[in-house]
């Protein structure tokens, strides 16, 4: 009886695309497993030319970059997609953006061009908004976690209870007053958080702000990543793709750069 | 009174932060729809009473839920069970149970449909009901509250559940939701005259829809019933099952649901036969679900095409209760092969019997792909036990089967075994450990290889109504319990076969809460509300469920007229006794039944009338149905290439499939 043939090698990706997606709405409750599996459908339905992982079990190579948690929304989600042909960058959005279900919004794609991406995604903004809790409030217990110099918060993972500083990853937090949003019992909370190791979330800086300042939001507060990005030097956050963009040149660039494989690859689905 | 149908999604948003899992409530899947609520005369929630990864795949409610949905004047929205986590939460918080589609109260509903594939969902039916402020005894529902209606296989015998439900449909749903939605229509089109009686008095003159509360019980002095009989006029003495006898002209799933959250299947599943004539004993599947009905391999191709092509999925599972047996099997696994190889579709057949051919079909479907597992169910350990339930394997069919599967490199083997059959003795159970070492020995020799496995997996079996069954004791827990303690004993005392034999078994008490469950009649009601009051949930999840609670109801309950646990699991019933469920007619004829039960006492086997004269079971003429098997003699073509990428050339991925087996 004949033997099985052993699985095929994959032939290697010849064109790698970045691109920003965002979780909206009451999809913000996916978690970075359900959005994987998601977009590995998607990709199928859209007949997107996919480079899969080799193996008896292939996958298409799919690159995630710095995930919000389950529950929070985002504006600003980034990943690179390995293909097995080059593609129109602009094709792939609208298809992939076609083949996700509204909520799953893919809204910009680049041609992989410049190393470095994850290193791009130098900080995060976030916007906290907090019911039950007055803008004064706020305002108090964000001075005095700024003017500590560290806060140590516990947050439970799965290797148990891990203690880490919160307060050294945040370069700027404010209460924020936005026209015809805010109201009594309701403020807002801004945040820019760098990306360290371990990774300091808008829900850590809330546990800090209950240790410094008594601060407890009654109703489970709805937060939001609005960009991710280089810092720039005015404290703003610049677009991560733009440097792909320009290394593109004035034409758009035809021409298949070989981006240098800079962050660990998580197949998707599970 | 007009009721809100607003969305409590808003309510809803606010407390998922504080659950596990919530993509689970959010609803969105591809393929979900929500329509006007404005646009519709007849509105239905339907409900799977387990989890939502558990219900999102069923195929019963993702067909009613399409073939609802495409009618311009209903709509239908799906709910599911809710954990403890988020139940507690809604009742602090006044939320009630919602659909998943639109977020709209189930209360509001025109029709509450609830399909129950196993009896252990029962608790969960009335948690739903209570959350969606329905009242639990449905003689105290007024005209604004839905008609709660059952189905699925377990509605066969609805009785334990008769005073919850307004109704119950036994069969096929695809062609009586329609029926059941043109009655409600026109009641409502014509001012809803006399109310809610009235409307359940014309669903029950259809003779096909149950309607418990217009038919009395009455009992004998020793606990027995004595008849059960309409209690108005114009209501049948049986009410009769469905069949939907063209699976060709219902394609459905044609949509099927892609879910966010992660479920128990993630495939896209196309029936490709209905109904089994194989005749197995203990098979409740087989008895209620006859005649077999093939799905044409055109339309299985045409559906598999369309599925794969609008979810997404990479698997396709090609279900029924026996699928190498449907006449076409070999030309729909190797065209399906042809068709997505380079595709990396998965395709899998479930469900297959203890036969070499069925390795052929599983070489088929993995091709250049994973050898990992292949499940056979030889369900008993002897060729005694076998000729009991009807299962015509021998132990040369087993091991040159294995051999086959072993030899063309698949490297482990389930073998799935029941353990309490009628007149099970110690000898038999300990013969599937026998069985075991020669499937080991016979696989080590046929692939020269050490390293290959052979898992035995052992479930208890429940004395099923509307088989041959129907009659006998269960097996008491002590004595299943003990049985698989001699069988694992049995297993390891080869200490070098042993080694790669795996072994898995639950403990007999869940099966004998189920048994209660399956066999009960009206009185077994008190036993579940009280179960459900004491806090119990999810009852076919091993951590939820508690047999304490349980025996603790029962006897009580039970106990209060006479009766009890034992009384309804343990005991013989004789042929004469009026079973609970006997007003309700599956076609089969009661004396056939009698009589298959006399012939598995003196284990004497039945052939499949598929290939032998008719045995009258009574079916095909009770039903006016008849077996519709192939073959057509057609083949599937080649796709062609249904859309390019700029600059898209060919696939060049290798296929990659998996073969399981699944029991029953």
């Amino acid at each position: 009886m004949s033997r099985r043939q052993p699985p095929e090698k994959q032939e290697p990706p010849v064109q790698r695309v970045r691109i920003h997606y965002a979780k909206r709405g009451p999809l913000r409750f996916t978690s970075h497993r359900d959005f994987a599996r998601a977009l590995e459908r998607a990709l199928r339905r859209a007949h997107i030319p996919m480079a899969y992982s080799s193996g008896f079990n292939p996958h298409p190579r799919v690159s995630y970059l710095s995930a919000a948690p389950t529950g929070v929304a985002s504006e600003a989600e980034y990943a690179e997609l390995a293909l097995r042909e080059t593609v129109d960058p602009e094709w792939l959005v609208a298809a992939l953006d076609k083949a996700l279900p509204p909520g799953l919004d893919v809204c910009d794609g680049v041609i992989a061009r410049v190393g470095g991406f994850a290193d791009r995604l130098e900080v995060s903004s976030w916007r906290v908004e907090l019911e039950g809790v007055s803008e004064e409030e706020l305002t108090r217990a964000v001075q005095a976690f700024l003017a500590a110099e560290a806060v140590q918060v516990t947050r439970l993972t799965k290797k148990g209870n891990r203690e880490f500083d919160a307060r050294h990853a945040v370069a700027h937090a404010a209460a924020t007053s936005v026209a015809g949003v805010a109201g009594p019992g309701y403020a807002i909370l801004d945040l820019v958080v760098r990306q360290m190791t371990p990774a300091v979330r808008p829900d850590d800086v809330l546990s800090g702000l209950t240790l410094v300042a008594d601060l407890e939001p009654p109703v489970p507060p709805r937060v939001t990543r609005l960009a991710q990005g280089p810092l720039t030097e005015t404290g703003g956050i610049d677009d991560p793709l733009k440097a792909d963009r320009n290394a593109a040149g004035p034409d758009g660039g035809s021409e298949v750069a070989r981006p240098s494989a800079e962050h660990h690859e998580i197949s998707a689905g599970g | 009174m007009v009721m809100s149908v607003t969305s409590v999604y808003p309510q809803l948003e606010k407390l998922l932060p504080q659950v596990g899992k919530p993509i689970q409530y959010v609803g969105g899947e591809l393929g979900a729809v929500v329509k006007d609520w404005d646009e519709v005369s007849v509105r239905w929630a339907l409900m799977y009473p387990d989890a939502y990864e558990v219900g999102i795949p069923n195929q019963g409610v993702q067909i009613l839920y399409e073939v609802l949905n495409e009618r311009v004047d209903a709509l239908a929205e799906r709910t599911y069970a809710v954990w403890p986590d988020l139940e507690a939460l809604m009742r602090e918080h006044k939320v009630p149970q919602f659909t998943v589609d639109a977020h709209r109260p189930v209360g509001a509903f025109d029709a509450f449909g609830v399909s129950f594939a196993t009896e252990m969902g029962y608790t969960n039916l009335l948690t739903a009901l209570d959350l969606a402020d329905i009242p639990l005894t449905a003689s105290e529902r007024d005209d604004d509250h839905p008609i709660v209606v059952a189905g699925g296989h377990a509605a066969f015998n609805p009785e334990p559940i008769a005073q919850f439900i307004d109704a119950a449909v036994l069969g096929d749903g695809e062609e009586a939701v329609g029926e059941i939605t043109d009655i409600i229509r026109d009641w409502k089109a014509e001012g809803r005259p006399g109310g809610r009686d009235q409307l359940l008095e014309r669903l029950a003159r259809t003779e096909s829809i149950y309607v418990p509360r217009f038919y009395d019980v009455d009992y004998l002095s020793d606990g027995r019933i004595q008849r059960v009989v309409p209690n108005r006029s114009g209501v049948p003495f049986r009410v009769h099952k469905r069949t939907t006898m063209d699976l060709d002209a219902w394609p459905y799933p044609k949509k099927p649901l892609v879910p966010l959250a992660e479920s128990v299947h993630e495939r896209y599943a196309v029936e490709i036969f209905r109904g089994c004539t194989r005749g197995c004993r203990f098979c409740q599947a087989g008895m209620i679900t006859r005649p077999v009905r093939e799905r044409s391999i055109d339309t299985v191709g045409e559906m598999v095409q369309k599925g794969i092509e609008t979810s997404g999925f990479n698997e396709v599972g090609l279900l029924s209760l026996s699928s190498a047996d449907h006449s076409e099997i070999g030309d729909i696994c190797s065209g399906l092969a042809d068709r997505y190889e380079g595709e990396n579709v998965s395709l899998s057949l479930p469900s297959t019997r203890v036969d070499a051919f069925n390795v052929d079909l599983a070489n088929e479907l993995s091709r250049n792909g994973r050898r990992s597992g292949l499940t056979f169910a030889p369900e008993g350990g002897s060729e005694r036990i076998r000729r009991v339930i009807n299962k015509m394997v021998s132990e040369e069919d087993l091991i040159r089967t294995v051999v086959t599967a072993y030899g063309n490199g698949w490297r482990q083997v389930k073998l799935y075994f029941m353990c309490g059959l009628p007149t099970e003795t110690d000898e038999d159970i300990v013969g599937i450990a026998r069985m075991a070492h020669e499937v080991i020995r016979a696989g080590r020799a046929a692939s020269g290889k050490k390293d290959i496995r052979c898992t035995v997996s052992i479930g208890g079996f429940v004395p099923k109504p509307h088989t041959p069954f129907q009659w006998c004791g269960q097996t008491d827990p002590e004595t299943v319990d003990r049985r698989l303690r001699l069988l694992k004993e049995a297993i390891n005392a080869e200490k070098s076969l042993g080694r790669a034999i795996g072994f898995r078994f639950h403990d007999g008490r869940p099966s004998l809460i189920e048994g209660l469950l399956s066999r009960g009649d009206r009185r077994v009601s008190a036993v579940i509300k009280r179960v459900w009051e004491e806090g119990g949930r999810f009852d076919g999840w091993s951590e939820h469920f508690s047999y304490d609670r349980w025996k603790t109801a029962a006897e009580e309950e039970l106990g209060a007229l006479g009766l009890s646990l034992s009384w309804f699991t343990t005991r013989d019933r004789d042929e004469h006794e009026v079973l609970p469920w006997d007003h309700l007619d599956s076609g089969l004829d009661k004396e056939w039944l009698w009589a298959d039960w006399q012939d598995a006492i003196d284990e004497v086997e039945l052939d499949d009338c598929r290939w032998t004269p008719c045995f009258d079971c009574g079916v095909c003429p009770a039903m006016d149905t008849e077996i519709q098997v192939g073959p057509t003699g057609k083949k599937l073509l080649p796709l062609s290439v249904v859309s390019q990428p700029p600059g898209g050339g060919t696939e060049s991925i290798p296929l990659v499939n998996s073969t399981e087996g699944e029991h029953r």
